[in-house]
């Protein structure tokens, strides 16, 4: 391939794409990652995994019958778990549709004592769509099911 | 070109001819499109129930989800069209990956913003740098990218060629995005419809989303095959074919658009 | 049928993603058809120059 100045010059800008396209992709990958880090449960930051972050992000399920709301104001609080852990959250704002008992949600802010004071509530939901008849039947038979399974184990063999 | 590729391919790959067959499937796959839109609306609007979680906000399922498999399989077919036309140099595959690259970005950008109206209500935010949301951005840049690219040399054939270069780089974006959700610890949900596996969504749900999936096939059918025509007439309007067809329409609507025209070739004679 | 417009109160997200989707395909649709006609009118114009010079200088090519 000849190297006249045009080609050369058209060779030199596809490059610079090239590599600009590599770094960017590069950067965001590595920002994700570092971001992804952000994200404890309750447990983590209860045995000081947190402690070296000032904001970060909590995740797990909000636990049933903690959700307390003010009657005058937007103020919130509930308490977030996960398998081995739980951690109090006050918050003042808006809060998703999706915000409510045994519902996974992130919640950006920081800790005050033992307290998370969070800045974002942020309602994660599972990819299951589904009639509400549906959920309900499926609910109902999974009890009848445990039903039957105790009921058999305590059956004489 | 390569002599294993098969005859009618070879044939069909010549410019006018491409050009008759894309006009003849173009309004068929426009009229699928609208036929199997209009019945996967009315499945996913009215006759699907509503979702136990999210009520009648999850209904924008029906046109997001469909509209992110396009951005990601347009990308796909963008990046084989280049590979293509940069290995064996065929001016359709130029065409085509090129020509692509728009609607990709269309459909991109219209799950983007669908996704940000769903994820206010739902999740409580527009917008997150959350893995799944961040590599769709990434994948709408990585098409203007193509698009600017390609615009931004003087040469079409140069810039298509330069385009190329970074759509077939681009390709390790679009399993990112596909398993950003498994990867990363993400806000955005997993996979709902999965191809191995049982999909997580009940029937009345999952037949207009797949109805729609399959009429925005034909609608990227249908809005390809017109920018390819249009891109053939520009980059070959000096060959006898596109005078004849330049000549064709000019006689058809000379009433309206080569009144002026018309008149100054009489005035001429 | 005001029910379902309603959108069981998500018609401020609903509608505005529907709507969206509709006019980003049809502008998509439609540029190229427009860009088509002012090429093809151009070329016509050009041929018909072209023709003109033609009659008035037949040896020239």
């Amino acid at each position: 391939m000849s190297m006249n100045p045009t080609r050369k010059r058209r060779l030199t800008i596809v490059l610079l794409v090239v590599a600009a396209a590599v770094v960017a992709v590069g950067l965001i990958v590595f920002a994700l990652q570092q971001n992804m880090n952000y994200l404890f449960t309750p447990s983590q930051v209860q045995t000081g995994q947190a402690s070296s972050y000032k904001t970060f992000r909590l995740g797990g399920m909000v636990k049933a019958g903690s959700i307390q709301r003010s009657k005058d104001s937007l103020k919130v609080t509930f308490t977030v778990v996960d398998a081995s852990g739980s951690m109090p959250v006050e918050y003042n704002g808006i809060l998703p549709d999706l915000f409510r008992d045994n519902q996974s949600v992130i919640a950006t802010g920081h800790m005050d004592s033992a307290h998370f004071m969070a800045t974002e509530v942020l309602a994660k939901h599972d990819e299951t769509y589904m009639p509400k008849e549906l959920k309900d039947a499926m609910a109902k038979a999974h009890e009848g099911k445990q039903v039957n399974e105790e009921a058999g184990q305590d059956k004489p063999q | 070109m390569a002599n294993w590729i098969p005859l009618w391919v070879h044939k069909l790959s010549s410019p006018p001819n491409f050009y008759r067959f894309a006009g003849v499937v173009r309004p068929w796959a426009l009229g699928l499109a609208l036929i199997l839109g209009a019945i996967a609306l009315y499945g996913g609007l009215v006759l699907a129930p509503a979702d136990y979680q999210q009520g009648d906000a999850y209904r924008i399922i029906f046109i997001h989800v469909p509209s992110a498999w396009m951005g990601l399989f347009i990308y796909g077919l963008m990046a084989v069209a280049s590979f293509i036309s940069l290995v064996w140099r065929i001016k359709l595959a130029e065409v085509v990956a090129m020509e692509s690259a728009p609607i990709g970005a269309a459909f991109t950008f219209i799950t983007l913003v669908t996704g940000s109206l769903w994820g206010k209500p739902m999740w409580g935010t527009w917008w997150t740098w959350d893995a799944r949301l961040t590599s769709e951005l990434v994948l709408l840049f990585l098409y203007l990218g193509v698009i600017g690219l390609y615009h931004s040399f003087e040469d079409r054939r140069q810039g298509a060629r330069a385009a190329a270069f970074l759509a077939i780089i681009g390709i390790i974006n679009v399993p990112i995005v596909h398993f950003s959700v498994n990867w990363w610890n993400t806000l955005h949900q997993g996979s709902t419809v999965r191809i191995l596996g049982p999909s997580h969504i009940s029937t009345d749900m999952l037949w207009p989303l797949l109805t729609m999936m399959v009429a925005t096939k034909f609608y990227y059918i249908a809005s390809l095959f017109g920018r390819v025509r249009t891109d053939l007439l520009s980059m070959e309007s000096g060959k006898d074919w596109v005078r004849q067809i330049a000549g064709a329409h000019g006689s058809a609507d000379a009433v309206s658009a080569g009144r002026a025209e018309a008149a100054e070739r009489e005035a001429r004679r | 049928m005001s029910a379902f417009f309603a959108m069981g109160g998500y018609a401020i997200y609903v509608w505005p993603a529907y709507a969206v989707f509709f006019i980003v395909l049809i502008a998509d649709y439609i540029n190229p058809s427009l860009r088509r006609r002012r090429n093809l009118r151009e070329l016509r114009s050009r041929m018909a120059r072209q023709a003109a010079r033609q009659q008035r200088n037949p040896s020239a090519p």
